[in-house]
């Protein structure tokens, strides 16, 4: 569901179920059409995003079968595209987001990592990557460099 | 998961027939896998041209298929599209992987 925002340019709620990310996506990506952005620019904003809410689904609302909602909001200014994400879920462990760096891929076969890319993403194609713990919420504030 | 499976002498080519591997399909796309290339051939060719999107969960679970496959057989991937291409290139599982740019060329190659 989409919603024109009083102080941004659109802002989407979804809820807390893996295939509620592809809906989200879908929203937020036709909100963006008059953008008119290129492909590799909606790419990126599409994986940062998937990368985020995926989190969010497993981590923070993945323990209960509580029902949660995810709200999207972006806003858009000259440097670029920002994103707050904010859910009711469980805190981040430490309330910080987790390491940034790459997994190890000069390792054997057998110890090749399947996970731990998502925050690599995200810290690779976002920046301004701010999160915090605000009552019983997760905000989750990120921008994407874009538009020219 | 819509997967489908062609067999030609020592090679299997397993075709994704969906725009998406995501965290969605992540965990049935491992299962497809898996069932598919039971006991099959040694080298398992991965076409994902009809591939437009992939989160890190997809990435992870192409990993986990080569594993399941690993020592003795291994996977291949063709066709990568521009958006799948960059998540492998980012987290340098391109390094990882033979890439092929079309199913073609990695039959060539893999025929020798």
């Amino acid at each position: 569901m989409t919603e024109k925002s009083e102080s941004g340019f659109f802002d989407v709620r979804i809820s807390d179920a893996t295939l509620a990310v592809r809906d989200a996506l879908r929203e937020v990506l036709a909100n963006l059409q008059p953008l008119a952005l290129s492909d590799d620019e909606v790419g990126t904003i599409e994986l940062v995003l998937a990368e985020a809410l995926n989190n969010i689904v497993e981590h923070a609302f993945g323990a209960d079968d509580k029902p949660g909602e995810i709200r999207i909001r972006c806003s858009r200014r000259k440097d670029g595209l920002h994103f707050a994400i904010i859910d009711d879920g469980l805190a981040m462990p430490d309330n910080k987001t987790p390491q940034a760096s790459a997994p190890d891929v000069n390792v054997k076969m057998t110890a090749l990592p399947e996970g731990g890319f998502g925050w690599f993403l995200i810290h690779t194609l976002a920046t301004d990557i701010r999160y915090a713990r605000v009552g019983q919420t997760n905000h989750l504030n990120l921008r994407v460099t874009c538009g020219g | 998961m819509d997967l489908t499976s062609l067999h030609e002498e020592n090679i299997q080519v397993i075709t994704v027939q969906e725009q998406r591997i995501d965290a969605a399909v992540a965990l049935a796309f491992k299962d497809r896998m898996r069932e598919l290339t039971e006991g099959g051939a040694r080298t398992v060719v991965l076409d994902l041209d009809h591939v437009s999107f992939i989160d890190s969960s997809g990435l992870g679970a192409i990993v986990a298929a080569m594993k399941n496959l690993s020592p003795d057989r291994r996977l291949v991937l063709a066709g990568l599209t521009v958006a799948v291409e960059k998540v492998f290139r980012l987290t340098r599982m391109d390094s990882v992987f033979g890439l092929y740019s079309t199913v073609d060329d990695a039959l060539k190659a893999l025929r020798g």
